[in-house]
């Protein structure tokens, strides 16, 4: 009687399609922003707000748009990873204080060190709307030419440093 | 030290568990006592040793212990008390934990209230769900140990998420969890029968109430959640199709599915297949949302820290349990023959169209919620479905659904002539007609969608009432035929009265609510469904562990001072995170919903503010209480105590 095995083999195809879901990476969420240019803003630096910072102003450059905020408890997971980054030299990073009073920003970088070539302040969370900003953190890698090239959604990982953020900035920055 | 205990209690619940499902399985295989002897002892003391291990989880968080990782990660000095013990379920492993001392407590109230079942129907269900209790403990003592040190301690937590800090959230996951794992006892029952080669009406009759029991739990933690949903996520929506939300939606479906098909098997032995499948998929359902929701397959903004160890884990245990079923039911089912005979207009077709309706709005909410896993695996990239595609889909199987449901309990077993039916209801659907489309007139709008959903509402209440006035009018007074009907029969007529409200309520909102976004500064009135709602501004607050802006708001109808609101903008300390608290006068016919935006930076004192009317949502709520009551008065049913009676009796 075939119609009783049916719901096996129904099952089995389902628990292949689970199987291939498991080593899919959620946060790697398609943004209709990649391969498209970089939103352009003009936002008010966090330490200097009467200093203004525009993505034109990085052209030229492979830089990383890392979105954070004081409230973030995942941010608190990446800083480290950051601050290692940042020390190595290789990539210029902007900060995007997301959403957040601006002494509150001052104080977490104080308090857990400074990863950031330069921080900027979006505290309506404006910008963060622009770039399709699903939560924080996320992290943005821009060219040359101001084009979002990639988008992570949620910590940076020294796994998906090393594995797609680098070689892509190096992929860049030979271009 | 404690923890080092719990943490050892769960190990000797392995051990226990992993006998539980060999010993008295083997034993009811060769027709042994003894092995079959010991199911019952095994099932008490897992469960002694859960609640150990649960207890000492509980020290930990109740003694602010950091040194416990999970401890730390999850609560705070801070936190409320009751909030300490909530958290225990307020991350990945103490959830697991929840799970697991739930799981053993049905299965030891299974060996418990049983004393009237065969001895092998008894060692193989509770059996089953001693395997079922293994797969949980090894996943947990493996991937996932709530008792893992943190060494240094933290000097103190990271706190709860605040959107958990709830009272709704501290009982909705437990009513949840019941729920998923109250239909294991179900599943075990089909396994169980299916092992034994016996399916028949007693079999149904046994394992009915425990389903109805476990639907209960979970149609009350499903609109638990919908609630928490409403007045804590501050957007005003009750249901929002995220991929958690569906993960208990569709085992829910199934269960529905699955308490009327167990009474067709009962009364009248058909339906056997359909029965003991559908009890297999509701529980592999459950497994399934344990495994969406911890596995990170999908993402959600329910969804704990992702891992694809445990995904491969949880995997692995879902195509044991579930191929191992499948296969067990496609080699015994063919046995199972197909019962009583029945007509194509009775009652049991139309519960067996209800069934396949109910079968596929689940098989519907089940591939739009993996859909975005599907397209990814077969390399279309990643998509998903919102809303719309539910919507979409889930309203046209409920129509014909609605439908069938007036009919139902109107219709007779085996075999019914479609005039008589339609002479039972043809007034009654005239009525509801006729009161659908003039009552949209009153509310000031009349649009189709409205029309249909009063429609269908009413249906129901008035097949209900077609339903019981025969049984209510003829010899004896009308509290001795009141009295007559039983407990079971009420229990059904309340269930579908409660899926009535719930459909007028869904109606009602949708169609009528009246939404504004406004900017106020102090002072300002906003005028919004004839209600005048004035901004008083905001004052600082302070909470037990977070700071408020607390927000003000004078609501008058006709300049006549309704009710005051005090909506709230939390910023918790620990976390930093800020929290919207909606402030909501419930009304049977209305809510009046205020939450603050954000607060407007180049004007001193002024907010965003969110103004909500929704009519009759509560009813929403309201139906599914009643649905939940429906299915207490229904297991509270005479025929399940007259065993017992006969039973003491015998004794």
């Amino acid at each position: 009687m075939m119609r009783f095995i049916l719901p096996f083999v129904i099952f089995v195809v389902l628990s292949v399609f689970l199987y291939k879901g498991l080593g899919r990476d959620t946060s790697e969420v398609p943004s209709p922003l990649v391969n498209k240019a970089a939103p352009t803003f003009v936002l008010p630096k966090l330490s200097e707000p009467d200093q203004k910072f525009s993505p034109a102003d990085m052209k030229g450059k492979v830089w990383l748009l890392n979105v954070w905020a004081s409230w973030c408890g995942a941010c608190k997971d990446e800083h480290p990873i950051l601050m290692e980054l940042s020390k190595q030299n290789i990539v210029p990073m902007v900060g995007l204080d997301y959403k957040d009073k601006r002494e509150d920003g001052l104080a977490t970088l104080q308090k857990a060190g400074n990863p950031y070539t330069l921080t900027i302040a979006d505290a309506d969370g404006k910008v963060g709307f622009d770039y399709g900003v699903y939560g924080v953190p996320e992290t943005y890698v821009i060219d040359k030419q101001g084009v979002i090239r990639f988008k992570l959604i949620g910590a940076v990982t020294p796994e998906n440093l090393t594995q797609t953020i680098l070689p892509l900035v190096k992929e860049l920055q030979a271009k | 030290m404690i923890p080092e205990l719990g943490h050892f209690s769960l190990i000797v619940a392995l051990f226990l568990a992993a006998t539980l499902g060999t010993l008295p399985i083997i034993g009811a295989a060769r027709n042994n006592a003894v092995l079959m002897g010991v199911a019952r002892p095994l099932a008490y003391g897992q469960m002694l040793l859960m609640s150990m291990a649960f207890a000492a989880l509980a020290y930990a968080f109740l003694n602010n212990d950091f040194s416990v990782l999970y401890v730390a990660q999850h609560s705070n000095s801070q936190l409320p008390a009751i909030y300490r013990f909530s958290a225990i379920w307020g991350g990945h492993e103490g959830s697991l934990l929840l799970w697991a001392l739930l799981l053993s407590c049905w299965t030891a109230a299974v060996a418990m209230f049983s004393k009237h079942l065969p001895q092998e129907m008894v060692a193989r269900v509770l059996g089953v769900m001693g395997l079922i209790a293994v797969g949980f403990l090894l996943f947990m003592l493996f991937t996932s140990s709530p008792f893992d040190r943190l060494i240094p301690a933290a000097l103190d937590g990271r706190d709860l998420n605040p959107l958990l800090q709830d009272p709704g959230l501290v009982i909705h996951p437990p009513m949840l969890y019941m729920g998923y794992v109250g239909f294991s006892v179900a599943f075990a029952f089909a396994i169980a029968a299916l092992l034994g080669g016996k399916l028949d009406a007693t079999w149904a009759r046994w394992s009915r109430p425990w389903t109805t029991v476990a639907w209960v739990f979970m149609t009350i933690g499903i609109a638990l959640g919908s609630w928490w949903a409403y007045y804590e996520l501050g957007w005003g929506g009750w249901w929002f199709w995220d991929p958690v939300e569906n993960a208990s939606f569709m085992p829910w479906l199934l269960g529905t599915a699955l308490i009327h098909s167990l009474a067709v098997t009962e009364k009248r032995g058909a339906f056997k297949s359909w029965t003991v499948l559908l009890a297999i998929a509701a529980f592999s359902l459950s497994l399934l949302g344990t495994f969406l929701v911890r596995s990170g397959v999908l993402t959600s903004v329910h969804s704990f820290a992702a891992d694809p160890k445990r995904g491969i884990f949880i995997l692995t245990f879902l195509v044991l349990v579930i191929g191992a079923s499948l296969l067990l039911f496609a080699w015994r089912a063919p046995k199972i023959g197909l019962g009583g005979k029945f007509d194509a207009l009775s009652r049991e077709s139309l519960l067996l169209f209800n069934n396949v309706l109910l079968s596929v709005a689940s098989a519907s909410v089940f591939i739009g919620t993996l859909y975005p896993l599907f397209m990814d695996a077969l390399g279309y990239g990643k998509l998903s479905v919102g809303p719309p595609y539910f919507e979409a889909v889930f309203v046209p199987l409920m129509i014909p659904m609605v439908f069938m449901m007036g009919l139902g309990p109107i219709a007779r077993w085996k075999k019914m002539a479609l005039p008589d039916l339609t002479k039972r209801v043809q007034w009654a659907f005239g009525a509801a007609a006729v009161i659908a489309v003039l009552l949209p007139f009153v509310g000031g709008k009349w649009t189709p969608m409205i029309a249909l959903g009063l429609l269908l509402g009413l249906w129901i209440i008035a097949s209900l009432v077609v339903s019981l006035v025969p049984r209510l009018t003829g010899a004896g007074t009308l509290m001795q035929r009141i009295r007559k009907q039983s407990l079971s029969y009420y229990g059904m007529q309340l269930a579908h009265l409660g899926v009535a409200l719930f459909i007028i309520g869904v109606t009602l909102v949708k169609g009528y609510e009246t939404e504004r976004d406004v900017r106020m500064n102090v002072g300002d009135v906003v005028h919004a469904g004839g209600y005048d709602f004035r901004f008083d501004g905001v004052t600082e607050e302070e909470g037990p562990n977070y700071v408020a802006g607390k927000g003000h708001v004078v609501v008058s109808k006709d300049g006549k001072r309704v009710t005051e609101l005090f909506p709230e903008k939390r910023q918790y300390n620990v976390s930093g995170m800020p929290l919207t608290e909606a402030a909501i006068e419930p009304g049977i016919i209305r809510d009046l919903y205020v939450s603050l935006g954000e607060p407007i930076p180049e004007a001193e004192g002024a907010w965003a503010v969110r103004v909500y009317i929704k009519p009759f949502i509560d009813w929403i709520w309201l139906g599914c209480l009643f649905m939940a009551l429906g299915g207490v008065l229904a297991i509270s049913d005479r025929r399940y105590r007259i065993h017992k009676q006969t039973k003491e009796q015998a004794a």
